[in-house]
């Protein structure tokens, strides 16, 4: 878990709540493709598997992991394009 | 009179419409129930045979049937396309001006390829997901003769989802039988980080790309084809050099579910229950098969069980009972053959509780495959199995 001191404005919000993997993780893929570098998009999922998925997934794209947080009953994960 | 319109005729539509004919045959005898189906060609297609055209010598007329003689003869089959659904006017509008009205809505209409989403797939990239493009695949893999072949998934969710995995198990195979194997290189690339979505699927599937030497790329989500270069490029930002490309194009649900609300884009998928296969809480139209947007195989299996549901379901409906039954819900079941290569296969049987736990990879899964392909049409779409 990362957390930074002061948290960014998120620019998108991906609800993928109820959705089962790979579902959030093909929802935020699908957002970035139409993001600008810079912008900063939360991900709410109900999947166990995102909290570990998508981070391995923001790793290897190059993109930055700026929070993953435990919500009542989903993970919000927050990350930065970067590239 | 209460009218069922069911739109489509493939897996699904054809066997909730001989199911429903079971279950209301004296109201329809009567004049007091009506069941049609539309369906855009007014030919069923068994696409499960698509990858047997360019991996096992299946022929595309055999793959084919006229729906009016696979539908019950009490069923109405209209052949049109559908322009849009008028919910208010609960009427479906086809194109060519016909309209039905409904009192029931079944929403079959499964999936459909865009490859002309990825600028120059139809150009570099084979597939298997039309006749016609197997047959190439087939015309391309006789003309190999060693170098470097990519397989890939260019946009989930996708019909068949064991067919890549399949199809690089048969190339792998084939490609030992005829002494091209150690002048060739194979890669998989999986869009996610694993080799298939399901967990215990993966689990199976992965070892045997390592015994096979296919080396498995994950997080591979198909970005770009660069033809001058003769390489594949992924979001991630990695690129991958090719002989041959292979990929399973983007799919989408129908347009006319979009452009009527039913179904948001930009995928098109309809927003499904998981156990009523009701469509957005609406009270009489329901999913089936790969039109909806549940976290399950797009698949000619998935429509086959779900089908028992939704007839159960609309029967109920007309009837003004509540569903009963062993159909009432739908439980998530999915089962479907998955070749290993080498005249092997196995069995992914599974339903929202329990995963599959597939059996090792054995003769009878593959002859048990090839067996249902040959008789699907005297068994499913009539309802026998």
């Amino acid at each position: 878990m990362t957390e930074t001191s002061a948290s960014p404005a998120i620019t998108r919000t991906i609800d993928a709540r109820g959705s089962y993997c790979p579902g959030p993780l093909m929802e935020l893929i699908r957002a970035i493709r139409e993001s600008q570098v810079g912008d900063i998009l939360a991900v709410y999922s109900s999947d166990k598997g995102s909290k570990t998925d998508i981070p391995k997934w923001v790793e290897k794209a190059g993109h930055r992991l700026i929070s993953v947080e435990a919500r009542e009953g989903y993970d919000e994960i927050v990350i930065e394009k970067v590239r | 009179m209460k009218r069922i319109v069911i739109l489509g005729g493939g897996v699904g539509g054809t066997l909730a419409a001989n199911l429903l004919v079971k279950k209301l045959a004296k109201r329809i005898d009567r004049g007091d129930v009506s069941i049609a189906v539309v369906d855009q060609t007014g030919t069923h297609v068994y696409q499960p045979g698509f990858m047997y055209i360019a991996m096992g010598g299946e022929q595309a007329e055999n793959l084919e049937r006229p729906e009016r003689s696979l539908l019950d003869d009490r069923v109405q089959l209209v052949v049109g396309e559908v322009d849009r659904v008028d919910e208010a006017a609960r009427s479906v509008a086809l194109k060519d001006g016909t309209v039905l009205i409904y009192d029931q809505l079944v929403l079959a209409t499964g999936s459909r390829i865009v490859p002309e989403a990825i600028e120059h797939f139809d150009q570099e990239a084979h597939h298997f997901y039309t006749a016609e493009a197997a047959r190439k695949l087939r015309l391309a893999l006789d003309a190999f003769t060693g170098g470097r072949i990519v397989i890939g998934i260019a946009g989930m969710p996708y019909k068949c989802p064991p067919a890549p995995l399949e199809v690089a198990f048969l190339i792998e195979s084939e490609l030992r039988e005829r002494n091209l194997r150690d002048r060739s290189e194979l890669h998989f690339c999986s869009p996610i980080g694993r080799a298939f979505t399901i967990e215990s699927v993966s689990e199976m599937a992965t070892p045997i790309l390592a015994e096979k030497g296919i080396e498995l790329h994950t997080f591979f989500n198909v970005e770009a084809i660069d033809p001058a270069r003769k390489v594949v490029l992924s979001l991630e930002g990695e690129e991958l050099g090719y002989d041959l490309l292979i990929l399973v194009p983007p799919h989408k649900g129908q347009q006319f579910l979009m452009d009527s609300g039913l179904a948001p884009a930009p995928g098109g998928w309809l927003p499904t229950d998981r156990n009523t296969l009701l469509v957005g809480g609406r009270p009489n139209v329901y999913a089936l098969g790969d039109a909806t947007d549940l976290p399950l195989s797009k698949a000619g299996s998935t429509a086959h069980f779900e089908a028992p549901v939704v007839a159960e379901r609309v029967a109920a409906a007309i009837r003004g009972r509540e569903p009963s039954g062993k159909h009432a819900d739908y439980e998530g079941k999915v089962m479907c053959f998955f070749e290993i290569g080498d005249g092997k296969g196995t069995l992914l049987q599974f339903d929202y509780a329990h995963p599959p736990k597939p059996p090792k990879p054995g003769r009878i899964w593959h002859l048990g495959k090839i067996v249902f392909n040959k008789t699907y049409w005297h068994t499913v779409p009539k309802g026998r199995v």
